[in-house]
């Protein structure tokens, strides 16, 4: 066995043996999210590489160690990409954190084949669990539906079931042409806008509206982005302009996330009507993801996700002691206790991160 | 496989007759017979009972009056399913949703629809048409197959290169637990609190909860599809030019193959004008608006052209494009007319083994002395062979049953899987000792027993036990290699 690998293994089973808490972590870029981190860092950094990429497979394998930073230039080497769009949070990023984390970007919301979250594109991923067992879900292909799809489970699981060793990612062909406009127009407007566009077949890959701007990407054929281009209206954004806005979207480097009050990650229909509150706030995703700088308490904010629909998080800054994640039903929250169970019976991954308690 | 005697449970169909109104519970032989299989008919068991509520209440009160008896409960919807994963328990009630049929709501603007898990796939496609939208995975047996069923085996179709799985498309599951407890996953928002146990919902196979309704995501219905036809003289040459679409950065909208045995089984049932001397004949769609259309097709074709194809079609209007895909459509009924009987399998591979696999299957149809025409959905690497046998003639039978095996068998070396889109099942619980370890198969069972303690949920489907796998390491002594060495030998 490696000997990364095997220094994996034999932490883990020494920490199951004395009950020590264990702190999955890959650069830490991604410590300040979910309810605290507990335990004895276990660095997977070490256990990195990309173990096969084929781009005519559009899919890559990586170790959960590996920079993120270094798929993505292997990718765009090919013309390919992840169409996630997964935000970094920090240049040394992993592979692992990013699965763990489940955090997808702006082109989560995006028409046709590049929509999806992180979970829609992992097809395969090797888990070390707390029985030190090193068990293999899913695989490289497309299609594959033999047995539960647990590599799935794994994305935005905040490492409660153990350690990503490894990930198979389906990747895709970076769109030929791209195009971001600006329009002048207020939140409900913008909303009402995104959704009616969402039902008409354009190349639209992201949406955002802050303060009385709403702006769209379109990515796609060139003759796709030029007929949506002449259909939506709006000022064209200069390329190099354009990609530094969302990027700075997605890192949440633009002047909006800076600041110490706590930034709450409001998860809703695109189609709910505006959240109110006299606090600065932006959204995403065609209306999907709403961002809100606010100390208000966590009780109100919650009501009115749930009033809505959906749930709030508190994503950065705040107090994380009351837990940042909304409580999940009783039901679900029995399933969780059993799969916990199953993959850490001794309990000792990244306790309470994803849920108090568990 | 035969019907195992069916185990009797006076008390347990008297309480559900209580709750049950007349007619929803059949318990007579005569009565059950025509539920004992689904859509895999080599393997048949009648049930106990069958129950077909048509409320809420009487499907909790079924939950719960079986798993205080500690009784079995298989799922089914309307039993197109080709790996037997609603083939019924002796010792169990067969839980018929197909009752619950109605689309619940659509809407229009947030782009999804709330159905009944018995809504016919098809249908949710017509009630989403009114407003220019569709839903996006297109099985096969899409005009009879339901959304409950496509959820329990993450249903794809042709167009899952472009447009998603069934996984892809379903945004909410209500449900409930074995033993009735109600539960969500999902949400009408893009992610919900917790782990996603939607994820692990879908293409469970109807064992992990009981499906009440789903909501589906709709998309935009593309304003043109054109279809390129392009003949190859090898198959391994058209195998090369599927890689080489994607290479160029193409994602077809549908990307399938026919090889020449399939070409001529369906032409003359279809025809769909297919080239009969080509090896292997691709079907290569664009769709979008008019000049992404116009675009794409051009850069298709000079990458089909550069990889040697020997004839290329492009479908001039909705008529031929539509007459294009009649045959690949059909190739199910023209294998049905063909031969007495036909079994279906769902390897999938990396695409770059297309060729390798339709080698070896050259080289299977030699050993077991049976045909296999095959179709594919050559853009996902999802094989669906056709091997064609006589169910009259147990010989016939059982080289069908090896026969398709080994494509499994052969699916799983070349770093594919088993099934791509039909479910394991019973069909190909043995195969899943080659393509799973010990301890993953055993993290499965963990997962099951999380959402249903008991085991009564659909049990013995999917993960095969130990003993199951032992006994098939037994069998298959390939190439040096025993499954599960740990494992004592008998």
């Amino acid at each position: 066995m490696d000997t990364a690998l095997q220094s994996l293994v034999d932490q883990v089973q020494a920490a199951v043996a004395s009950h020590t808490p264990l702190c999955i972590r890959g650069s830490g870029s991604k410590d300040f999210y979910g309810n605290l981190p507990q335990g004895q860092v276990l660095d997977v950094r070490h256990w990195q590489g990309i173990v096969d990429y084929d781009p005519s497979e559009l899919v890559i394998t990586a170790r959960a160690g590996t920079p993120l930073a270094l798929v993505e230039t292997m990718l765009s080497e090919q013309d390919q990409m992840l169409a996630f769009e997964p935000p970094h949070f920090g240049l040394a990023a992993t592979v692992g954190g990013c699965v763990a984390a489940g955090l997808a970007g702006p082109r989560r919301a995006s028409a046709g084949t590049t929509q999806g979250a992180v979970r829609d594109f992992v097809l395969g991923a090797r888990l070390l669990d707390g029985r030190a067992r090193q068990l293999r879900f899913g695989g490289t292909v497309i299609k594959n539906v033999a047995g539960y799809d647990v590599s799935r489970l794994l994305a935005g699981s905040l490492g409660i079931l153990g350690v990503i060793l490894e990930a198979s990612l389906k990747v895709l062909p970076r769109p030929r042409a791209e195009l971001t406009l600006q329009q002048d127009c207020d939140e409900a407007a913008a909303l009402l806008r995104c959704n009616q566009w969402g039902g008409q077949p354009l190349p639209l890959s992201a949406t955002h509206w802050h303060n009385g701007v709403l702006s769209v990407r379109l990515a796609g054929a060139e003759a796709a982005v030029r007929e949506a281009s002449a259909t939506l209206g709006g000022q064209p954004l200069p390329t190099a302009h354009a990609a530094q806005f969302w990027t700075a979207l997605r890192e949440q480097s633009a002047d909006f996330f800076a600041g110490d009050l706590p930034l709450w990650r409001v998860s809703v229909p695109s189609t709910a009507v505006p959240l109110g509150f006299d606090a600065p706030q932006c959204f995403e995703w065609g209306g999907a993801q709403r961002w809100l700088r606010s100390d208000l308490p966590a009780a109100q904010l919650r009501a009115r996700a749930n009033q809505l629909g959906g749930h709030a998080t508190l994503f950065r800054g705040g107090d994380r002691s009351a837990g940042v994640f909304t409580p999940v039903s009783s039901a679900v929250l029995r399933v969780h206790r059993g799969l916990k169970a199953e993959f850490d019976p001794t309990g000792i991954f990244n306790p309470g991160r994803l849920i108090q308690g568990l | 496989m035969h019907n195992a005697v069916v185990v009797q449970h006076p008390e347990l169909i008297a309480a559900l007759r209580a709750v049950l109104p007349a007619g929803a519970l059949l318990v007579e032989p005569e009565d059950t017979q025509p539920w004992e299989c689904d859509g895999l008919t080599l393997i048949r068991q009648r049930p106990m009972a069958v129950v077909l509520p048509d409320t809420e209440e009487q499907v909790v009160q079924v939950l719960q009056l079986c798993h205080a008896h500690g009784v079995p409960v298989v799922p089914r919807g309307a039993g197109t399913g080709l790996a037997g994963s609603a083939m019924p328990n002796a010792e169990g009630v067969l839980l018929a949703m197909a009752r619950f049929n109605r689309v619940l709501s659509v809407d229009a603007l947030a782009r999804t629809a709330t159905v009944q898990p018995g809504v016919r796939n098809l249908a949710v496609s017509d009630a989403a048409a009114p407003y220019g939208l569709y839903y996006a995975p297109d099985p096969s047996s899409q005009i009879a197959c339901t959304i409950g069923g496509n959820v329990a085996e993450n249903s794809g179709g042709v167009h899952c290169l472009k447009y998603g799985l069934t996984l892809h498309n379903v945004m909410r599951v209500r449900g409930w637990l074995v033993d009735g407890t109600p539960i969500e996953f999902g949400g009408l928002a893009l992610d919900a609190p917790g782990l996603d146990l939607l994820a692990v919902m879908i293409g469970s196979e109807g064992m992990l909860a009981v499906i009440a309704e789903v909501t589906v995501r709709l998309v935009p219905k593309p304003q043109l599809a054109r279809c390129i036809m392009a003949s190859f003289a090898d198959v391994g040459q058209a195998g090369d030019a599927v890689a080489a679409l994607i290479a160029a950065g193409i994602i077809p909208a549908g990307l399938e193959m026919l090889d020449q045995a399939a070409s001529r089984l369906v032409e003359p049932f279809a025809n769909a004008g297919y080239d009969l001397d080509a090896a292997a004949v691709l079907l290569c769609e664009s769709d979008g608006t008019p000049a992404e259309v116009a675009e794409e097709i051009e850069r298709m074709c000079s990458v089909l052209r550069a990889a040697g194809a020997t004839r290329l079609q492009v479908s001039a209007d909705e008529t031929e494009r539509l007459r294009f895909w009649a045959g690949r459509k059909n190739a199910f009924p023209a294998a049905g007319r063909a031969a007495p009987a036909y079994y279906c399998t769902d390897g999938t591979i990396p695409r770059k083994h297309i060729g390798t696999m339709l080698k070896a299957i050259a080289a299977m149809e030699l050993r077991f002395g049976l045909a296999c025409p095959n179709v594919f959905h050559a853009g996902d690497g999802n094989l669906h062979p056709l091997v064609l046998f006589d169910d009259s003639d147990p010989d016939s039978v059982a080289r069908a049953e090896a026969f398709g095996a080994e494509i499994l068998e052969e699916s799983v070396r070349l770093g594919g899987t088993i099934t791509g889109e039909h479910g394991v099942g019973m069909e190909k619980i043995n195969q899943m000792c080659s393509q799973f370890d010990a301890d993953s198969l055993e993290a499965f069972r963990g997962v099951k027993r999380a959402f249903d303690p008991a085991g009564t949920l659909n049990p013995g489907k999917v993960v095969p036990s130990l003993h199951r796998c032992a006994e098939y390491g037994r069998q298959r002594v390939s190439a040096g290699r025993v499954a599960f060495p740990e494992l004592p030998r008998f």
